[in-house]
């Protein structure tokens, strides 16, 4: 098992049950899972499931095998090794009061975050960046006191114009495996 | 052509070429059942409870490699499935559960007979539908034969809520699936094959371990050719059995806990082993870690996700096992291993683990022997789970392909009769034996009410030696013989027997076995016989859960009345 934080991508069928499939698997199969983020993909009927699994619990081969199993999953693949994009949403409610508010703010500024909502007595924040970079500021804002605190978990393509995932009927959808 | 959801699913299934369905109705598959007597090609079997439908269905599915189909109403109808459908998952069988479920609009209300059995399914089945309307009946019926029996077969379970079977819709059966997510690899890598040709073409001891991928693939002639041609022993794992004679000169019968020592030694020694649709199991590879120390492994499976989930192998191969054999068969060259063969040979001599030892007592290793000494070996087995599943593993030969049926993965105590009834039903010209102990046969007794019913002529021998036999092997071994709850008083066999309205006999000594097994083939319907054995017989050898593969219990050294059948390796 390797000590990376694996991204794999899966293009599944927009049905019901979909996610418990794939929340079961994991669970039963003791894989441990950083992050899930689900969502529709470019295709109608089909959605982008991004699933950061830590390599050194997990046994990452087992998981891309065991989900490409599943019906209504089309398509999975690792692109760990690929030269990616990812990023993450948080939003961050922290504490504030006149005297904060200025530095809170000068901090959301250095990390390009942005203010979504002030109350008398808190700042709601908006951050996108890389896991590390939400990480950080989660961190500076922590001395002020976190009220609340929700993350999308990553999600992430390959640059350039090729995906990991063709479009139906392009590909070979799961012979990829076909060792 | 319009007809309501309940003559869709009949239809689909007649389409199917279905002719025999396990079930048991109940209020939500009324409408189902109402409409069966219109498709007379249907043959409705009542089991005397959904578990005997499942087992029965997984039963008829691995004796005839066609999909098992059962019936059961919603609720606790549907969960009673769950241990079967559970049996067929973890053995690849290709079972099809149709459960009713509440109507549409009492779904997630808790309504009476209300479960998710969908939900409850998820982990047990290859894939499984909540259908929620009447026109996609036909199009998921398609999907579901074709999942259940294609790549690596898997119980598909359907639920149709009791609404949609009255709803009506125009009917058109699809002629083929369309699902982008199932494409099974069924030809092997070229290079991989190339390179696993090689590693056989060099090997010095090779050796085969061969599972049930064969027997589901029919690949015999493929198996043996690849014995012949490169000199391979064979071994296999206990669902392995049957894939390849045991008559056979290669042939070194079965690996594992209970498997043979020779078997064990040979893959301990091995300098390559050829896994072919088999998947390291823990109760064929004993302790992982250091399994096959010498040997680099080919492993030849249909399902990818097998490759490399319990052992690292050196070459993997994903394809259906006849394929990858043909094309393999190709690229070997004929070659002898006679010192090797022979120095097995000897390790058979040295370890005879099928030996049954002296003594007046009735053995039910001896009762094993005598069924198949009267069968000609021609029957086919079909066990319960524990010590009488073991002694039928050890002690029957199987000759024939596909003659043992075993619920191995689950380890399903209860599976015997049922599974029994739907394999004779399957095979109504094949002398089927249900191979019980007596924990096991309670579990599942009911169901001879339905081989009575529908005269599905079982045999049905039980090993009775009042305990549950391996759990109490367990406890001698590794509990210091505390027998906690094992001891187990069970009914008059007989006279339960003829409560249900068919013929027993009750034999205690060797003198009577052969004459009551030649009783049983004899009659005409299903026939009971409740062997009373020796009642702490142990199953040997034994590897010890943990412990290597070689580290073997083996019987206390008496003296032998039976030993292991004598080859003759000089015309290899």
């Amino acid at each position: 098992m390797s000590a990376i934080k694996h991204t794999i991508v899966a293009l599944v069928e927009d049905r019901p049950g979909v996610l418990n499939r794939v929340a079961s698997l994991f669970r039963r199969r003791g894989f441990n899972i950083e992050s899930l983020a689900v969502g529709h993909s470019e295709i109608p009927g089909f959605s982008r499931m991004i699933i950061v699994v830590d390599g050194a619990t997990t046994a990452v081969e087992q998981v891309r095998k065991q989900l490409d199993k599943l019906i209504e999953v089309i398509k999975v693949t690792d692109i760990s090794e690929d030269n990616i994009v990812a990023r993450e949403l948080a939003l961050i409610k922290v504490e504030s009061s006149p005297s904060t508010r200025s530095e809170i703010m000068q901090i959301t500024d250095i990390f390009r975050a942005s203010i979504l909502d002030v109350a008398p007595d808190s700042i709601v924040i908006e951050v996108t960046g890389d896991d590390d970079k939400v990480s950080s500021l989660v961190e500076l804002l922590r001395g002020f006191g976190i009220i609340e605190l929700a993350r999308t978990g990553r999600i992430a393509m390959v640059r350039g114009t090729i995906g990991p995932l063709r479009k139906q009927g392009q590909g070979q959808s799961k012979r990829r495996s076909g060792r | 052509m319009r007809m309501n959801g309940a003559q869709m699913l009949c239809q689909s299934l007649v389409n199917e070429g279905v002719e025999v369905v396990f079930g048991y109705p109940g209020g939500a598959i009324l409408p189902l059942y109402d409409v069966l007597p219109q498709y007379p090609q249907l043959r409705h079997i009542l089991v005397r409870h959904e578990q005997g439908a499942a087992h029965a269905a997984d039963g008829y599915a691995r004796a005839t490699g066609k999909a098992g189909i059962c019936f059961a109403t919603s609720g606790p109808g549907a969960c009673n499935l769950v241990t079967g459908i559970a049996s067929a998952h973890l053995d690849s069988s290709p079972v099809i559960a149709i459960t009713a479920q509440v109507a549409r609009h009492f779904i997630g209300k808790d309504a009476f007979q209300e479960i998710d059995i969908t939900g409850i399914t998820v982990p047990i089945t290859k894939h499984n539908y909540l259908l929620t309307r009447a026109e996609d009946i036909a199009n998921v019926l398609k999907e579901a034969f074709h999942i259940a029996t294609t790549g690596r077969p898997g119980p598909v379970l359907i639920d149709i809520p009791r609404d949609v079977f009255t709803d009506e819709a125009a009917f058109a059966y699809p002629a083929r699936v369309n699902l982008a997510g199932y494409c099974p690899t069924v030809q092997g890598h070229p290079l991989q094959i190339k390179k696993a040709a090689r590693l056989i073409n060099e090997a010095k001891r090779p050796a085969i371990i061969a599972g049930r991928g064969v027997i589901v693939s029919e690949a015999y002639e493929e198996l043996k050719e690849l014995a012949e041609k490169a000199q391979v022993p064979v071994i296999t794992t206990l669902l392995g059995i049957s894939c390849f004679p045991e008559n056979h000169v290669l042939s070194f019968n079965m690996l594992g806990m209970h498997g043979m020592a020779y078997a064990n030694l040979a893959v301990d020694a091995a300098d390559l082993i050829i896994a072919i649709g088999m998947r390291f199991d823990d109760r064929a590879t004993a302790r992982v870690s250091g399994f096959a120390p010498h040997a680099q492994i080919i492993h030849i499976d249909i399902d990818p996700a097998e490759i490399g989930k319990n052992l690292k192998v050196s070459v993997p191969i994903v394809g259906d096992v006849k394929n990858v054999l043909r094309s393999l068969n190709k690229q070997i060259e004929s070659r002898t291993h006679i010192d090797w063969i022979q120095q097995i040979e000897q390790w058979r001599h040295e370890h005879p683990s099928t030996a049954i030892r002296e003594t007046e007592e009735l053995l039910p290793q001896y009762v094993i022997r005598k069924i198949h000494e009267v069968t000609a070996g021609r029957a086919i087995i079909v066990t319960g789970v524990g010590q009488n599943q073991m002694w039928s593993a050890q002690h029957y030969w199987y000759d024939k392909p596909n003659s043992l049926i075993s619920s191995g993965g689950l380890g399903t105590m209860g599976f015997e009769l049922p599974a029994a009834i739907g394999a004779k039903v399957g095979l109504p010209d094949d002398c089927v034996w249900c191979i019980a102990g007596d924990g096991g046969f309670q579990m599942t007794v009911q169901e001879l009410a339905t081989a009575i019913q529908d005269d599905i002529a079982v045999k049905i021998a039980i090993l009775n030696n009042g305990y549950l036999g391996m759990v109490r092997q367990w406890q001698e071994l590794f509990y210091d013989r505390r027998y906690v709850a094992t001891p187990l008083s069970g009914p008059d066999f007989i006279k339960l027997a003829e409560a249900y309205g068919l013929p027993a006999l009750r034999v205690r000594s060797k003198a009577e076995v052969i004459p009551a097994i030649q009783k049983a083939m004899d009659h005409q319907g299903p026939f009971l016989i409740d062997f009373v054995v020796e009642p702490e017989e142990n199953v040997y050898p034994m590897v010890v859960p943990g412990a290597a593969i070689t580290e073997i219990i083996e019987a206390p050294g008496e003296k032998v009345e039976f030993g292991s059948k004598p080859r003759n390796i000089s015309n290899l």
